[in-house]
């Protein structure tokens, strides 16, 4: 499948509709009594099963979401979202116990379970926050007002009267109350709910909107937390795979012999795919290595021939989905109108998760057990049902916090490796991928170049847009700026690397090419910057952060010092609306990022705490891309996969000052915010190198060896 | 062959070859898998442990060179319901966002801490924490949780060896 289609198919969040067998999986067994309350997507009729259990046929089969309140008090959630270090854990509960109004502990997250979570397409897009929040706010919402329900039926009073607070309902006119504890005692029940009941305003919020502590804290600075990489099994061995010597090289010939007398050791050979266990990890590599293989690999495009070979592969532009057309570009731009033409290229990147890939594999009569780190675990059990010919019911994908993925952790490699190797040992297995395979095997963010052309008149109204992007994707492409003429484009490509997502996807290309541009034009109209920007910009919103950010930024009020330079950038990506300041230093041929201040809106703001945390975050990672990391690759062959040779942001990147200006719209529906804070510091980045130096930088990454000579 | 270790105060006698790396012998044959692999070549921390109190990264650390070494890993900081000051400031400060970083960040601090006799600046924390990389990036957080750290009680890990 081409990239694209990957790229907008993982994207596009269709409608949950999968069929979920219910009665293959005893919640009341596995959690004991209480009450298990579902929402069903779409137009299902509410339903109720009788009080003693339910039936399979009762189940309407769009169920999304559901959650069990238990006898003890606990209430446990079920999504197929997962946490990368995203903090949807916390957030999620928040907004439950927001909801269902109880003590946000007593509120367990089972999140990432294929056997046990209802379906989902996979946590990418910044969809958990806009999607699975509201879900299950509805959710917790409508658990509530059965809660209400059932104590205004047992003391035979409306229930408008009565209101629900921290675990139990009260009546105030009687001064009665009851726990839910006690409400769902004794009980089997189910209930399926199709309403909209009404949510808590956030101006009502006591849950959500605080800053709460990031759950499972403790685990993660003791060392207690298991991610798939540290998974253990009984028995279990070490798995290792034989790699190609090049992409799309076929295995010609492979002597497995020396491997094969090592003590312990299991190799598998199954075609080209090549791999070793043994009992202990260090004995697995020596056998991998050990073995001979020769490859035969075709001749493939190298970096320096790069973005002629993606401009003369160009696909049209699927009309609709991969074009914006308005007014029309030929008819602008004559005569005293200024005009601009310029191209902006990005490179490969890599997303360097710090935990590589992993997995855990166990075969256990006909069925498939998988830990692995992935952000979509419904995705991976279908790569492995399809992978062994199995029916997808008999394949589990479990999914433990992982060592975070930002947008690269989409496929299941690691998982459909570690069956395959389990399969053949008859043991479990695990399976960790080495940093050099997380450089080379995994998938990387989309190269690409991107074309910008321009007219505007003397006083700064834009008149026309056209922007072609190759390669590197449709995300974020169009412009916030109110432009009457546009023909902005996307042309898929052929790559020569495995590309897909990367958090924020080409919305991070697209800002550089347009937010530099944008910055260029103001430079040859002798307008501000900041001023151009928002003199062509009607959105509310985005103006918010431009000036929440250059008010905290101090833009037009100092005078920068000598060698320093100001830069801003700032759009709108996934519902968020980003601004970005920057002040960076060039001197003796390096730059140093001396202050960032980032303002961003995404809504209503479920947890401040971890926002922060994001923000800042990205930022930084955001840095990485737009200063110094490349993969470089040459016929088939990563030329620095390692972290000696791909140069990721270190503390000493980290610049002096950075401020997060949170502007929180309580009016708005909240929103994801793990992508877009980072895709306005690399143009805020180039602006302000401009402004301190006078060069202007193109290509991302922008200096990975210093400051360019200038001719 | 066996290896002899004395890990978090206990003795073990590990049966590995001499050459394997540390961090095998600490995740695989000691299950203590706090202590974390992030690229195998000296170029992450996240496998940063304690070899008598200095900082090294077990994934290039044969175990033979921690014979006769006290060796701490994170899952041998602070003492039973007790964070180390270190452990207690990250989680207050809230100084990772997957925390797949967080072991080896806080035993290279803990390393630092203990041996500084001054207070230290931001300039000194950067340059002797550069070799672990938090991919997440949360650096700021982190350098904000190791002055926390340095103004509590020093840390606990004498105690616990
Ligand atoms: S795993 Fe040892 S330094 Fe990266
Ligand atoms: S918290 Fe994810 S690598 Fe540091």
């Amino acid at each position: 499948m081409r990239s694209v289609d990957r790229e907008a198919q993982q994207h596009e969040v269709t409608p949950l509709q999968h069929g979920f067998d219910l009665g293959r999986r005893d919640f009341f067994k596995l959690l004991g009594g209480g009450m298990l309350v579902c929402v069903a997507a779409g137009r299902a009729v509410p339903q109720e099963s009788g009080r003693g259990g339910f039936q399979r046929h009762e189940m309407p089969n769009t169920l999304d979401s559901w959650l069990h309140i238990g006898e003890n008090g606990k209430v446990t959630v079920f999504t197929g979202k997962v946490e990368v270090g995203q903090n949807a854990r916390t957030s999620l509960a928040q907004q439950v116990a927001e909801e269902l109004r109880v003590p946000l502990d007593s509120i367990s997250m089972l999140m990432g379970d294929t056997d046990l979570t209802p379906f989902d397409m996979g946590t990418f897009g910044s969809r958990t926050t806009p999607q699975m929040g509201s879900q299950l706010r509805k959710v917790a919402a409508s658990a509530r007002a059965v809660l209400i329900q059932m104590a205004a039926e047992q003391w035979q009073v409306p229930e408008a009267g009565l209101i629900a607070e921290d675990g139990e309902v009260r009546d105030p006119k009687s001064q009665k109350s009851i726990s839910y504890t006690d409400l769902t005692h004794g009980q089997k029940l189910m209930k399926v709910i199709a309403a909209e009941p009404p949510l808590t305003n956030p101006n009502d919020w006591t849950i959500a909107g605080a800053g709460v502590p990031k759950r499972d804290g403790r685990d993660f600075v003791t060392g207690a937390h298991k991610y798939a990489s540290d998974q253990i099994r009984p028995g279990m061995l070490y798995g290792k795979m034989v790699r190609p010597s090049a992409f799309h090289a076929k295995l010609t010939s492979c002597d497995t012999s020396a491997a094969e007398k090592m003590p312990g050791v299991t190799v598998v050979r199954d075609g080209d795919f090549v791999g070793v266990t043994a009992p202990d990890l260090m004995t697995a590599e020596r056998a991998a290595s050990a073995i001979q293989a020769k490859w035969d690999a075709p001749q493939q495009v190298s970096e320096k021939d790069l973005f002629e070979h993606l401009k003369s592969t160009e696909e049209k532009p699927t009309e609709g989905r991969d074009q914006i057309v308005k007014g029309s570009v030929e008819q602008a731009g004559s005569g005293s109108a200024k005009t601009l033409q310029q191209t902006y290229t990005v490179a490969y990147i890599a997303h360097t998760p710090l935990e590589p890939r992993a997995a855990m594999a166990e075969w256990n009569s006909g069925k498939l057990t998988v830990w692995t780190g992935t952000q979509r675990p419904f995705a991976v059990r279908d790569e492995l049902a399809s992978a062994f010919h199995m029916q997808e019911e008999n394949v589990r994908v479990l999914m433990p916090d992982t060592g975070s993925a930002y947008g690269g952790k989409h496929s299941g490699e690691a998982a459909v490796e570690c069956a395959r190797l389990a399969k053949a040992a008859g043991k479990p297995v695990r399976l960790v991928w080495t940093r050099e395979e997380e450089f080379t095997w995994a998938y990387f963010r989309p190269a690409g170049a991107i074309e910008v052309k321009s007219a505007a008149n003397p006083d700064g109204t834009l008149l026309s847009w056209e922007l072609d992007n190759y390669n590197s994707g449709p995300a974020g492409m169009g412009t916030p700026y109110e432009v009457p003429n546009q023909r902005i484009e996307f042309h898929p490509a052929d790559s020569p690397l495995r590309q897909g997502s990367y958090r924020g996807l080409a919305a991070t290309a697209n800002f550089f090419a347009r937010e530099s541009h944008m910055d260029e034009l103001a430079h040859e109209l002798k307008i501000d910057p900041l001023e151009f920007r928002l003199k062509n910009l009607k959105d509310e919103r985005l103006r918010g952060v431009f000036q929440a950010a250059s008010e905290r930024f101090g833009w037009g009020k100092n005078q920068a010092a000598k060698n320093h330079g100001f830069g801003i950038a700032g759009g709108i990506e996934k519902n968020g609306h980003v601004a970005t300041c920057a002040e960076v230093a060039v001197e003796k041929g390096q730059v140093k990022v001396l202050r960032v201040v980032e303002a961003f809106d995404c809504g209503a703001v479920v947890n401040p705490q971890g926002l922060r945390n994001q923000i800042s975050g990205a930022v930084v990672q955001g840095l990485g891309g737009a200063l110094f990391e490349a993969i470089h690759f040459e016929n088939g062959r990563i030329l620095n996969p390692h972290l000696a040779g791909y140069r990721v942001p270190r503390f000493t990147d980290l610049p002096p000052q950075v401020d997060v200006v949170i502007v929180n719209r309580k009016d708005q529906p909240s929103m994801g915010a793990g992508e877009t804070p980072l895709v306005g510091i690399a143009p805020a980045v180039a602006n302000a190198i401009f402004n301190a130096s006078g060069v202007r930088l193109r290509s991302l990454p922008m200096v990975p060896k210093g400051m360019p000579a200038v001719s | 062959m066996a290896v002899t270790l004395v890990v978090n105060g206990s003795l073990h006698q590990v049966d590995a070859p001499p050459d394997e790396p540390l961090l095998y012998v600490l995740r695989d044959r000691l299950e203590l898998t706090g202590t974390k692999y992030g690229c195998g070549e000296g170029q992450c921390g996240a496998c940063t442990v304690l070899l008598d109190g200095d900082p090294v990264r077990s994934c290039i650390t044969p175990a033979s060179a921690a014979t006769g070494k006290k060796i701490t890993t994170i899952e041998g900081l602070g003492n039973g319901e007790h964070l180390d000051p270190v452990q207690q400031a990250f989680l207050e400060a809230e100084a990772f966002q997957c925390g797949y970083c967080t072991p080896g960040m806080i035993l290279s601090a803990v390393a630092m801490l203990r041996k500084s006799k001054t207070k230290l600046t931001d300039k000194e924390i950067i340059s002797h924490m550069n070799g672990n990389i938090c991919r997440c990036g949360a650096y700021g957080r982190i350098l904000e949780a190791i002055h926390a750290a340095a103004n509590m009680s020093r840390s606990t890990v004498d105690a616990k060896r």
